[in-house]
C-alpha cells in the first residue's frame, strides 16, 4: 500500500503484478521521477555545494508541512479528516507571540503554552466528533473559521513582531542540521513508534478498516478517534512555532490553506483518503517531494502563475492513484459465495 | 454430561412477528450441535441471542451451570463464547498475528510508554496458527489470503481466546473441499479436547459428517433435537419443510406468453455466479429461489448492471447487452426493486412523491429549461399511489419513513412504475411486511404480468414462490441448477435442488424432475467439474 510496507514472502496466495506493485508504491515513483526531471532540467544541481545546500533546504522547508502532514496521517487513517490545522498553527501562535510580546515569556514557557492551545484545540475538534457527533469534515471546517477570527480578534489583525531570542532559537542547529529537521524527525520517529509497535496505534488502522468489526473487536472507538484529532493538534501547533522562528513575524494570513498542503503530502506518501491505509515514512516521503516539486520551479524560474497548478496536477495525481488503490481494494474485499479452484 | 450451554423456552419477537418461539436448545462440552432449518426459520436469531446481540423476550439461559443474560457481543466474548461467521471480522490491512491480537496486545514497559512484545505476538501466532494447520507467517497481510485462510485465523483467534463454546454459522461457502476437510479435522480435535461446538450450514451431509447431534428450526421454534445417527438427508429435509397456506396468495389472473422479455445467456463471474442461464417472457413470474449465499442477489445485481460480469450477454428485448449499468438497464425498461429498503430503495427523508417521481424524473422535465413539471409529476404520483393503494397522509408532504414497511415497500414499486418498466427484478419484496401488506404486494405482481411485464421474483420463502409463480429457477453455489414449471412445484422437490449442488455426491438421485430448460445440461457438465 505504501512506500515501506513490510516486505512479505511471496505465497500461494500472493495476487500481486507489476502494475500493482507499481500501484503500491506510487510515491517513490514519483519521487524518483520527479528527481530525475529535476536533474535533467536544471544539471547545475549536482554540483558541489549546491547539492547539499539544497537538499538541507528542501528538507528544512519540508519539515514545516511534514509536521502537520504526519499528524494528519493520524486522522486519515481512520478516514476522518482535518481541516482544521492551518488555523490552528496561526492562532497557537498568536497566543505564543502575544504572550512573548507582552508579558516577556521565554521561548520555552512559550513553546509549551502554543503546544497546549493546539493540543486544545485538537481536543476541541475530538470532543465535537465523539461527543456531538457531528461529521468530521463539518467540525473542522467550523473550527477552521473560528480558529483564524479567534486569532484575530485577539491581535486586532495587527502583526506580531517577536522577540529576537525567537529567531536565535529558529537558527539552532545541531551538527549542521538546522533546528526544523531535527524536530520533524523527532516527530516522524516517535509517531513511527507509536503506529507501528503500541497497542493504540494499530488500534487506529484497525478502526480505519472497518468501525462495525473493530467496535466488535472491543476496540473503544471512540478514545481511539479523539486521540487522532489531539495528535493532530498538536503537530499543527509544533509546526507553527518553528515556522515562526524561521520568519520572526506572524501575520493574519500566516498557515493559510496548509491544510491542503498536509492532506497532500500524506496522500502523495500513500496514506489513503478511505482510512486503514498508510504510514508516517510515506507521508514523509510525500512532505519531501512537494517541496521538491516547489523547489524545482523556483530554481528553473517557472512563471509564478503556473507553480500552484503544477502542484495541483501532482496532487490530483497522488489522489487519482488513492482512489485507484482504493477500487483494487475493494475489489479484494469482494465476498466469495464459491470457492475459486485454480 | 453437564452441558455447556442450555436455553430455557427462549422467546424472541420481531415487530410482533415470533423470529423464535420457546426454544429450549442444548449443547455439552466434547459435543458438536449441527443446526439446521430453512432462512427464516429462526436460527440466525437463536445465534444472536446467545452472542448477546439481542436480548430475549422471555426464556433464559445458562451457561456452564450459571445463568447466561448477556447484554452485549463483549459479554459473549468474555464468557469465551466465540462466533466464526459467514462474514468474517477481520482487519484485511493488519497482519494476521495483529488480527489474532487486536483486543489486547502483550505489552513490554511501563506506563504510557508501553510497546507491543512484538517477539510474543509472533510466537504465539505461530503456535495457534499450527493447531489450526496453518503455515504462514504472522506477519502475513490478511489481505492477501484466500477465503480460506481467512478462516482459519478466525478460528484460530477464537482458539487464543481459549473460548469453551464455539458457534460456526456457515462456515464452509467459500472453502474448497480441501479446506472444508481440514477444518473438519480441526472440528473434532477442538471436540476431543471436550470444546463444545455448534455448527449451523445449509449443507446437509456436512452435518451429517460432522455432528454428534442435530437440531432442526422451522417457524422459529426447535422442531427436533436428536442423535444424528437417528438422521438421513431425507429425514432432514421433510423435517425443516412448512405447511403450505394456500389463501395467502391471490389467483394469477393471466398465463405467460411465448415472447422473451430477458434472457441471460452464460452470465460468469469468477468466484459469483458461473454459468447462469435464465429467461423470463411476457407475462410472466420466475421464482428465484435459493438459500442463503447461493448468488441470487449477486445475479440481479449484475443483471440490472451494479456488479460487473466477465462472461455472458444479456438480452433484453431482443438486443444483446455485453456491459450494463443501472443507467442503460432503466433505459432499456428494467426495473430493480431492491432488497433493502431502508438502505437502497427509499431516501427515507424525502416526501413520497419525491422518491416516487426519483427514477421518471427526467421525462416530467421541460425539454429546454430542464424545469419540472410539478402539477403533471404530482398528478402521476398521486393517480399510481391510488392503484396501489397506497395508505399515506399527503404524499408531497409525508417523509418515506413515516409509513408502515408494507407501504414503504408499494412507494419502490413506484417509483418504477412511473417509468412503465417492462421487466422487474424484485429481491425479497415482502421481506419484515405482515401478511396483509404482503398479499397486497402479491396482486400488484400479478397485476403487473397481467399487464404484459415479466418478473423476475426473488425470495428466500419458497411458499410465496410456489403461491406467486409461473416457474421457479432454483439457484445454489452460483449456479442455475434446477427449473420447475408450476405443474411440478413441490416444496421438498424444490428444496432437494437448493441443496443439490451442496451435497455433492447424492447430487444425481436426489433430482427427481427432468427440467424443460438447457438447465439440465449445463449442471451435468458442471457436475463433472465438481467431483474432479
Amino acid at each position: 500500500m505504501s512506500v515501506l510496507r513490510q516486505s512479505t514472502k511471496p505465497t500461494t496466495t500472493g495476487r500481486t503484478n507489476f502494475a500493482q506493485v507499481l500501484l503500491n508504491n506510487s510515491t517513490i515513483v514519483l519521487f524518483v521521477a520527479v528527481f530525475v526531471i529535476f536533474g535533467l532540467s536544471s544539471p547545475r544541481i549536482f554540483e558541489g555545494n549546491t547539492l547539499i545546500e539544497s537538499v538541507l533546504n528542501i528538507a528544512k522547508q519540508a519539515s514545516f508541512t511534514g509536521i502537520i502532514a504526519v499528524g494528519m496521517t493520524f486522522v486519515l487513517l481512520t478516514a476522518g479528516i482535518d481541516l482544521s490545522v492551518g488555523s490552528n498553527m496561526y492562532l497557537s501562535s498568536v497566543v505564543a507571540g502575544l504572550l512573548m510580546r507582552y508579558q516577556g515569556f521565554d521561548v520555552i514557557p512559550a513553546l509549551i503554552v502554543a503546544l497546549l492551545v493546539g493540543t486544545l484545540f485538537g481536543a476541541f475538534n475530538a470532543f465535537c466528533i465523539v461527543k456531538l457527533r457531528i461529521v468530521p469534515f463539518m467540525v473542522t471546517l467550523g473550527t477552521l473559521v473560528v480558529g483564524r477570527g479567534i486569532g484575530t480578534a485577539l491581535t486586532e489583525s495587527k502583526q506580531i513582531d517577536f522577540p529576537r531570542q525567537m529567531l536565535d532559537f529558529g537558527l539552532i542547529s545541531i551538527l549542521g542540521i538546522p533546528m526544523p529537521i531535527i524536530a520533524f524527525g523527532l516527530v516522524t520517529v516517535v509517531t513511527f513508534v507509536i503506529l507501528t509497535r503500541t497497542p493504540i496505534g494499530r488500534q487506529v488502522y484497525a478502526l480505519g478498516n472497518d468501525v462495525e468489526v473493530a467496535k466488535k473487536a472491543g476496540i473503544d472507538a471512540d478514545r481511539v478517534t479523539a486521540l487522532v484529532y489531539i495528535v493532530s493538534g498538536f503537530c499543527a501547533a509544533l509546526a507553527g512555532f518553528i515556522l515562526i522562528a524561521q520568519i520572526g513575524r506572524l501575520d493574519r494570513s500566516f498557515a493559510e490553506g496548509k491544510e491542503f498542503d498536509a492532506i497532500a503530502a500524506a496522500v502523495l506518501g500513500g496514506t489513503s483518503l478511505f482510512g486503514g491505509v498508510g504510514n508516517v515514512l510515506g507521508t514523509v516521503v510525500g512532505a519531501l517531494l512537494i517541496q521538491m516539486v516547489q523547489y524545482m520551479l523556483q530554481f528553473n524560474n517557472v512563471n509564478l502563475y503556473i507553480q500552484p497548478m503544477v502542484r495541483a496536477a501532482i496532487i490530483f495525481m497522488a489522489v487519482f492513484f488513492d482512489s485507484l488503490r482504493e477500487s483494487n481494494l475493494t475489489r479484494l474485499k469482494r465476498r466469495f459465495i464459491r470457492p475459486i479452484e485454480n | 454430561m453437564t452441558p455447556v450451554l442450555r436455553t430455557h423456552k427462549l422467546s424472541k419477537a420481531f415487530y410482533g412477528i415470533a423470529a423464535v418461539k420457546e426454544v429450549d436448545f442444548t449443547v455439552g462440552a466434547g459435543e458438536v450441535v449441527g443446526l439446521i432449518g430453512q432462512n427464516g426459520a429462526g436460527k440466525s436469531t437463536l445465534m444472536n441471542l446467545i452472542g448477546g446481540v439481542v436480548q430475549p423476550d422471555s426464556g433464559k439461559m445458562a451457561y456452564q451451570g450459571q445463568p447466561y443474560a448477556p447484554r452485549s457481543p463483549a459479554d459473549a466474548t468474555r464468557s469465551r463464547i466465540a462466533f466464526i461467521h459467514q462474514e468474517l471480522n477481520l482487519f484485511t490491512n493488519l497482519s494476521i498475528a495483529e488480527n489474532i491480537f487486536i483486543e489486547g496486545f502483550p505489552t513490554i514497559g511501563r506506563g504510557p510508554f508501553r510497546l507491543i512484545d512484538r517477539a510474543a505476538v509472533r510466537r504465539h501466532t505461530r503456535e495457534v496458527l499450527e493447531t489450526v494447520g496453518l503455515d504462514l507467517s504472522p506477519d502475513m497481510p490478511v489481505d492477501r489470503l484466500s477465503p480460506g485462510e481467512r478462516q482459519l485465523v478466525e478460528i484460530a483467534k477464537a482458539l487464543y481466546l481459549d473460548a469453551s463454546l464455539i458457534i460456526f454459522d456457515e462456515p464452509t461457502t467459500s472453502l474448497t473441499t480441501r479446506e472444508t476437510e481440514k477444518l473438519f479435522e480441526i472440528m473434532r480435535r477442538l471436540r476431543d479436547q471436550g470444546k463444545a461446538l455448534v455448527y449451523i450450514s445449509h449443507i446437509l451431509t456436512d452435518v451429517l459428517a460432522i455432528s454428534d447431534q442435530i437440531a432442526v428450526m422451522r417457524d422459529g421454534q426447535l422442531v427436533t433435537q436428536a442423535p444424528t445417527s437417528t438422521f438421513d438427508v431425507n429425514r432432514m429435509i421433510s423435517l425443516m419443510v412448512g405447511r403450505s397456506i394456500e389463501s395467502l396468495y391471490p389467483k394469477r389472473t393471466t398465463a405467460p406468453s411465448a415472447t422473451p422479455l430477458l434472457e441471460l445467456r452464460g452470465i460468469s463471474a469468477k468466484g459469483i455466479v458461473e454459468n447462469i442461464h435464465l429467461e423470463v417472457h411476457q407475462g410472466e413470474v420466475v421464482g428465484l429461489f435459493g438459500l442463503m449465499g447461493s448468488g441470487r442477489t449477486e445475479l440481479a445485481r449484475m443483471l440490472f448492471g451494479l456488479d460487473a460480469f466477465e462472461r455472458g450477454e444479456i438480452v433484453i428485448n431482443g438486443q444483446v447487452l455485453h456491459r450494463t449499468s443501472p443507467r442503460s438497464s432503466i433505459r432499456h425498461r428494467i426495473a430493480f426493486v431492491t432488497e433493502n429498503r431502508r438502505e437502497e430503495g427509499l431516501l427515507m427523508n424525502i416526501n413520497i412523491a419525491d422518491n416516487i417521481a426519483l427514477v421518471a424524473l427526467p421525462t416530467f422535465a421541460s425539454p429546454l429549461t430542464q424545469i419540472i413539471h410539478q402539477a403533471d409529476l404530482l398528478a402521476a404520483a398521486h393517480h399510481l399511489a391510488g392503484q396501489l393503494q397506497l395508505k399515506s397522509g399527503n404524499i408531497a408532504a409525508q417523509a418515506a419513513k413515516a409509513l408502515s414497511g408494507g407501504n414503504q415497500q408499494k412507494v419502490v414499486i413506484l417509483k418504477w412504475l412511473l417509468s412503465q418498466p417492462s421487466v422487474f427484478i424484485m429481491d425479497e419484496p415482502t421481506r419484515g411486511i405482515d401478511v396483509g401488506a404482503k398479499y397486497e404486494i402479491y396482486s400488484i405482481i400479478d397485476q403487473l404480468a397481467a399487464s404484459g411485464s415479466g418478473i423476475l421474483f426473488i425470495s428466500s420463502e419458497l411458499e410465496e414462490l410456489m403461491g406467486m409463480c409461473d416457474r421457479i429457477v432454483v439457484m445454489s453455489r452460483g449456479e442455475v441448477v434446477a427449473s420447475f414449471p408450476r405443474a411440478q412445484f413441490d416444496a421438498e422437490s424444490i428444496l432437494r435442488a437448493a441443496f443439490r449442488e451442496m451435497n455433492g455426491q447424492n447430487s444425481q438421485n436426489s433430482h427427481p424432475h427432468p427440467t424443460h430448460t438447457p438447465v439440465g445440461h449445463f449442471s451435468a457438465a458442471l457436475k463433472g467439474e465438481h467431483e474432479s
